[in-house]
Protein backbone atom coordinates (compact mmCIF):
# COMPACT_ATOMS: atom_id res chain seq x y z
CA UNK A 1 0.00 0.00 0.00
CA UNK A 2 2.46 2.55 0.86
CA UNK A 3 4.22 1.94 -3.34
CA UNK A 4 1.47 4.55 -3.86
CA UNK A 5 1.96 6.47 -0.65
CA UNK A 6 3.78 8.56 -3.34
CA UNK A 7 1.50 11.27 -4.67
CA UNK A 8 3.06 11.71 -7.99
CA UNK A 9 2.87 8.08 -8.46
CA UNK A 10 -0.51 8.07 -6.98
CA UNK A 11 -1.38 11.00 -9.84
CA UNK A 12 0.01 9.42 -12.75
CA UNK A 13 -2.57 6.06 -11.87
CA UNK A 14 -5.48 7.98 -10.48
CA UNK A 15 -5.06 10.21 -14.18
CA UNK A 16 -6.06 7.38 -17.08
CA UNK A 17 -7.68 5.13 -13.83
CA UNK A 18 -10.62 8.54 -13.57
CA UNK A 19 -11.38 9.04 -17.42
CA UNK A 20 -11.39 5.35 -17.24
CA UNK A 21 -13.62 5.05 -14.91
CA UNK A 22 -16.04 8.08 -15.87
CA UNK A 23 -16.69 6.40 -19.27
CA UNK A 24 -17.12 2.65 -18.18
CA UNK A 25 -19.66 3.75 -15.26
CA UNK A 26 -21.21 6.39 -17.39
CA UNK A 27 -22.06 4.00 -19.95
CA UNK A 28 -22.92 0.88 -17.72
CA UNK A 29 -25.39 3.06 -15.38
CA UNK A 30 -26.82 5.15 -18.71
CA UNK A 31 -27.86 1.33 -19.75
CA UNK A 32 -28.92 0.23 -16.79
CA UNK A 33 -30.93 2.47 -16.11
CA UNK A 34 -32.59 2.46 -19.57
CA UNK A 35 -33.06 -1.17 -19.40
CA UNK A 36 -34.72 -0.82 -15.64
CA UNK A 37 -36.86 1.96 -17.26
CA UNK A 38 -38.16 0.48 -20.63
CA UNK A 39 -37.22 -2.85 -21.18
CA UNK A 40 -37.70 -5.27 -17.90
CA UNK A 41 -41.72 -5.76 -16.91
CA UNK A 42 -43.51 -4.47 -14.58
CA UNK A 43 -43.40 -6.47 -11.00
CA UNK A 44 -46.77 -8.43 -10.49
CA UNK A 45 -47.27 -6.88 -7.09
CA UNK A 46 -45.72 -3.45 -7.03
CA UNK A 47 -46.26 -2.44 -10.88
CA UNK A 48 -44.17 0.41 -12.59
CA UNK A 49 -42.60 1.79 -9.57
CA UNK A 50 -40.37 -1.51 -9.09
CA UNK A 51 -38.27 0.33 -11.47
CA UNK A 52 -37.21 2.75 -8.99
CA UNK A 53 -35.26 -0.48 -7.14
CA UNK A 54 -32.76 -0.20 -10.43
CA UNK A 55 -31.09 3.23 -9.26
CA UNK A 56 -31.90 3.02 -5.12
CA UNK A 57 -30.24 -0.15 -4.70
CA UNK A 58 -26.83 0.96 -5.89
CA UNK A 59 -27.22 4.25 -4.02
CA UNK A 60 -28.45 2.56 -0.87
CA UNK A 61 -24.39 -0.18 -1.07
CA UNK A 62 -22.37 3.00 -2.01
CA UNK A 63 -24.08 4.57 0.61
CA UNK A 64 -22.96 2.19 3.28
CA UNK A 65 -19.79 1.25 1.40
CA UNK A 66 -18.42 5.05 1.21
CA UNK A 67 -18.02 4.63 4.94
CA UNK A 68 -16.71 1.33 4.93
CA UNK A 69 -13.80 3.25 2.60
CA UNK A 70 -13.79 5.74 5.01
CA UNK A 71 -13.28 3.34 8.21
CA UNK A 72 -10.92 1.85 5.92
CA UNK A 73 -8.54 4.80 5.37
CA UNK A 74 -8.86 5.59 9.15
CA UNK A 75 -7.16 2.49 10.23
CA UNK A 76 -4.63 2.91 6.86
CA UNK A 77 -4.31 6.48 8.62
CA UNK A 78 -4.21 5.74 12.24
CA UNK A 79 -2.48 2.58 12.12
CA UNK A 80 0.36 2.72 9.54
CA UNK A 81 -0.24 6.46 8.99
CA UNK A 82 -0.43 6.16 5.46
CA UNK A 83 -0.24 9.94 3.65
CA UNK A 84 -2.62 9.61 1.23
CA UNK A 85 -5.57 8.00 3.41
CA UNK A 86 -6.97 11.22 5.56
CA UNK A 87 -7.04 12.78 1.81
CA UNK A 88 -8.88 9.72 0.99
CA UNK A 89 -10.84 10.05 4.06
CA UNK A 90 -11.94 13.75 2.86
CA UNK A 91 -12.64 12.71 -0.47
CA UNK A 92 -14.94 9.71 0.09
CA UNK A 93 -17.09 11.81 2.57
CA UNK A 94 -19.59 14.27 0.58
CA UNK A 95 -19.59 11.71 -2.58
CA UNK A 96 -20.85 8.86 -0.04
CA UNK A 97 -23.18 11.58 1.60
CA UNK A 98 -24.55 12.16 -1.91
CA UNK A 99 -25.25 8.50 -2.07
CA UNK A 100 -26.88 8.22 1.19
CA UNK A 101 -29.03 11.48 0.62
CA UNK A 102 -29.80 9.82 -2.98
CA UNK A 103 -30.63 6.27 -0.98
CA UNK A 104 -33.44 8.46 0.93
CA UNK A 105 -34.58 10.00 -1.44
CA UNK A 106 -35.32 7.16 -4.16
CA UNK A 107 -36.58 5.02 -1.04
CA UNK A 108 -39.04 7.95 -0.17
CA UNK A 109 -40.28 8.14 -3.79
CA UNK A 110 -41.01 4.92 -4.09
CA UNK A 111 -42.38 4.63 -0.68
CA UNK A 112 -45.41 7.00 -1.23
CA UNK A 113 -47.10 4.83 -4.03
CA UNK A 114 -46.19 1.77 -2.26
CA UNK A 115 -46.43 2.03 1.14
CA UNK A 116 -48.62 5.37 1.24
CA UNK A 117 -46.13 7.32 3.01
CA UNK A 118 -43.41 9.21 2.35
CA UNK A 119 -41.52 8.44 5.97
CA UNK A 120 -41.78 6.25 8.60
CA UNK A 121 -39.21 5.80 11.61
CA UNK A 122 -38.23 2.21 10.86
CA UNK A 123 -35.32 0.44 11.85
CA UNK A 124 -33.65 0.54 8.15
CA UNK A 125 -34.82 4.05 7.32
CA UNK A 126 -33.91 5.48 10.31
CA UNK A 127 -30.24 4.05 10.35
CA UNK A 128 -29.61 5.06 6.92
CA UNK A 129 -30.97 8.60 8.20
CA UNK A 130 -28.06 8.20 10.69
CA UNK A 131 -25.50 7.39 8.53
CA UNK A 132 -26.21 10.42 6.54
CA UNK A 133 -26.10 12.94 9.50
CA UNK A 134 -22.94 11.07 10.07
CA UNK A 135 -21.53 12.09 6.67
CA UNK A 136 -22.52 15.23 7.70
CA UNK A 137 -20.59 15.11 11.17
CA UNK A 138 -17.23 13.60 9.58
CA UNK A 139 -17.30 16.72 6.65
CA UNK A 140 -17.83 19.23 9.14
CA UNK A 141 -15.22 17.61 11.68
CA UNK A 142 -12.70 16.53 9.00
CA UNK A 143 -13.16 20.32 7.37
CA UNK A 144 -12.20 22.38 11.04
CA UNK A 145 -9.71 19.92 11.70
CA UNK A 146 -8.02 20.92 7.81
CA UNK A 147 -8.53 24.35 8.73
CA UNK A 148 -6.67 24.13 11.67
CA UNK A 149 -3.82 22.21 9.88
CA UNK A 150 -4.16 18.88 11.37
CA UNK A 151 -3.72 15.31 10.47
CA UNK A 152 -6.86 14.64 10.98
CA UNK A 153 -7.08 12.07 13.78
CA UNK A 154 -10.24 12.95 15.50
CA UNK A 155 -12.22 12.87 11.83
CA UNK A 156 -10.64 9.43 11.67
CA UNK A 157 -11.58 8.11 14.77
CA UNK A 158 -14.98 9.15 14.42
CA UNK A 159 -14.75 7.63 10.77
CA UNK A 160 -13.90 4.36 13.13
CA UNK A 161 -16.65 4.69 15.60
CA UNK A 162 -19.62 5.70 13.06
CA UNK A 163 -19.01 2.16 11.48
CA UNK A 164 -20.55 0.43 13.98
CA UNK A 165 -23.79 1.95 12.39
CA UNK A 166 -22.98 -0.05 9.18
CA UNK A 167 -24.37 -3.64 10.72
CA UNK A 168 -27.11 -1.72 12.53
CA UNK A 169 -28.02 -0.50 8.83
CA UNK A 170 -27.78 -4.43 7.26
CA UNK A 171 -29.30 -6.25 10.11
CA UNK A 172 -31.84 -3.44 10.52
CA UNK A 173 -34.52 -5.59 8.64
CA UNK A 174 -34.04 -8.73 10.55
CA UNK A 175 -33.67 -6.94 14.16
CA UNK A 176 -36.79 -4.60 13.61
CA UNK A 177 -39.58 -6.26 11.44
CA UNK A 178 -41.39 -2.94 10.78
CA UNK A 179 -42.11 -1.68 7.18
CA UNK A 180 -38.86 -2.18 5.15
CA UNK A 181 -38.50 -5.18 3.17
CA UNK A 182 -36.11 -8.08 3.98
CA UNK A 183 -33.28 -8.68 2.10
CA UNK A 184 -33.86 -9.22 -1.32
CA UNK A 185 -30.33 -10.03 -2.89
CA UNK A 186 -27.50 -11.66 -0.79
CA UNK A 187 -23.87 -11.28 -1.24
CA UNK A 188 -23.37 -15.26 -1.66
CA UNK A 189 -25.46 -15.02 -4.95
CA UNK A 190 -29.34 -15.86 -3.70
CA UNK A 191 -31.55 -13.92 -4.89
CA UNK A 192 -35.42 -13.78 -4.90
CA UNK A 193 -35.99 -11.36 -7.42
CA UNK A 194 -37.30 -12.49 -10.40
CA UNK A 195 -34.74 -12.94 -13.16
CA UNK A 196 -36.11 -11.06 -15.98
CA UNK A 197 -36.36 -8.14 -13.52
CA UNK A 198 -33.00 -8.61 -12.25
CA UNK A 199 -30.45 -8.26 -14.90
CA UNK A 200 -30.39 -4.44 -15.06
CA UNK A 201 -29.11 -4.44 -11.87
CA UNK A 202 -25.72 -5.60 -11.83
CA UNK A 203 -25.03 -3.14 -14.00
CA UNK A 204 -26.37 -0.21 -12.61
CA UNK A 205 -24.65 -1.52 -9.43
CA UNK A 206 -21.29 -1.75 -11.32
CA UNK A 207 -22.16 1.49 -13.33
CA UNK A 208 -22.43 4.03 -10.21
CA UNK A 209 -19.82 1.88 -8.33
CA UNK A 210 -17.11 3.26 -11.14
CA UNK A 211 -18.93 6.46 -10.72
CA UNK A 212 -18.69 7.02 -7.21
CA UNK A 213 -14.93 5.84 -8.10
CA UNK A 214 -14.05 8.43 -10.31
CA UNK A 215 -15.68 11.82 -8.17
CA UNK A 216 -13.82 9.98 -5.49
CA UNK A 217 -10.61 9.97 -7.38
CA UNK A 218 -11.15 13.74 -8.76
CA UNK A 219 -11.77 14.86 -5.16
CA UNK A 220 -7.85 12.93 -4.13
CA UNK A 221 -6.38 14.70 -7.14
CA UNK A 222 -7.78 17.94 -5.99
CA UNK A 223 -6.96 18.18 -2.47
CA UNK A 224 -3.02 16.46 -3.66
CA UNK A 225 -2.94 20.19 -6.09
CA UNK A 226 -4.25 22.14 -3.27
CA UNK A 227 -2.04 20.80 -0.72
CA UNK A 228 0.83 21.25 -3.21
CA UNK A 229 -0.66 25.06 -4.08
CA UNK A 230 -0.40 25.73 -0.29
CA UNK A 231 3.31 23.67 0.29
CA UNK A 232 4.87 26.07 -1.73
CA UNK A 233 3.08 29.08 -0.53
CA UNK A 234 4.43 27.99 2.76
CA UNK A 235 8.17 27.72 1.43
CA UNK A 236 8.02 30.51 -0.49
CA UNK A 237 6.96 32.65 2.64
CA UNK A 238 9.46 31.49 5.06
CA UNK A 239 12.41 32.07 2.25
CA UNK B 1 -50.87 10.77 -9.35
CA UNK B 2 -49.66 8.08 -11.93
CA UNK B 3 -46.71 5.33 -10.65
CA UNK B 4 -44.68 6.59 -13.83
CA UNK B 5 -44.33 10.16 -12.40
CA UNK B 6 -42.78 8.89 -9.09
CA UNK B 7 -40.53 6.51 -11.16
CA UNK B 8 -39.52 9.47 -13.75
CA UNK B 9 -38.83 11.57 -10.31
CA UNK B 10 -36.97 8.82 -9.04
CA UNK B 11 -34.65 9.37 -11.96
CA UNK B 12 -34.64 13.07 -12.32
CA UNK B 13 -33.19 13.07 -8.66
CA UNK B 14 -30.35 10.31 -9.24
CA UNK B 15 -29.43 11.95 -12.61
CA UNK B 16 -29.20 15.75 -11.44
CA UNK B 17 -27.23 14.32 -7.98
CA UNK B 18 -24.66 12.13 -10.05
CA UNK B 19 -24.17 14.24 -12.81
CA UNK B 20 -24.21 17.75 -9.92
CA UNK B 21 -21.50 15.87 -8.17
CA UNK B 22 -19.35 14.52 -10.92
CA UNK B 23 -18.68 18.43 -12.11
CA UNK B 24 -18.76 19.10 -8.89
CA UNK B 25 -15.69 17.10 -8.19
CA UNK B 26 -13.91 17.87 -12.29
CA UNK B 27 -14.26 21.61 -11.53
CA UNK B 28 -12.66 21.73 -8.72
CA UNK B 29 -9.80 19.65 -9.29
CA UNK B 30 -9.31 21.21 -12.71
CA UNK B 31 -9.15 24.55 -10.85
CA UNK B 32 -6.61 23.63 -8.13
CA UNK B 33 -4.67 21.67 -10.58
CA UNK B 34 -4.69 24.37 -12.67
CA UNK B 35 -3.50 26.82 -9.59
CA UNK B 36 -0.96 23.99 -8.89
CA UNK B 37 0.69 23.75 -12.32
CA UNK B 38 1.03 28.56 -12.09
CA UNK B 39 2.41 27.76 -8.98
CA UNK B 40 4.98 25.83 -10.34
CA UNK B 41 5.53 27.83 -13.05
CA UNK B 42 6.22 31.08 -11.38
CA UNK B 43 8.62 29.38 -9.45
Amino acid sequence: MHGYANPARFVRIARPATAWLLGVGALLALAGSLAGLFVTPPDYLQGETVRILYIHVPAAWLGMAGWAAIAAAAISQLVWRHPLAAIAGRALAPVGATFAALCLATGSIWGRPTWGTWWEWDGRLTSMLILLFLYLGYIALASAERERGGEGRMAALFGLVGAVNLPIIHYSVLWWRTLHQGQSISLSGGSSIAPELLWPLPLTMIGFSALFAAATLMRMRGELARLKVEARLRRSAQS
Amino acid sequence: MNSWSFVFAAYAVTAIATIGLLGWAWVSMRRAEHAAKAAEHQR
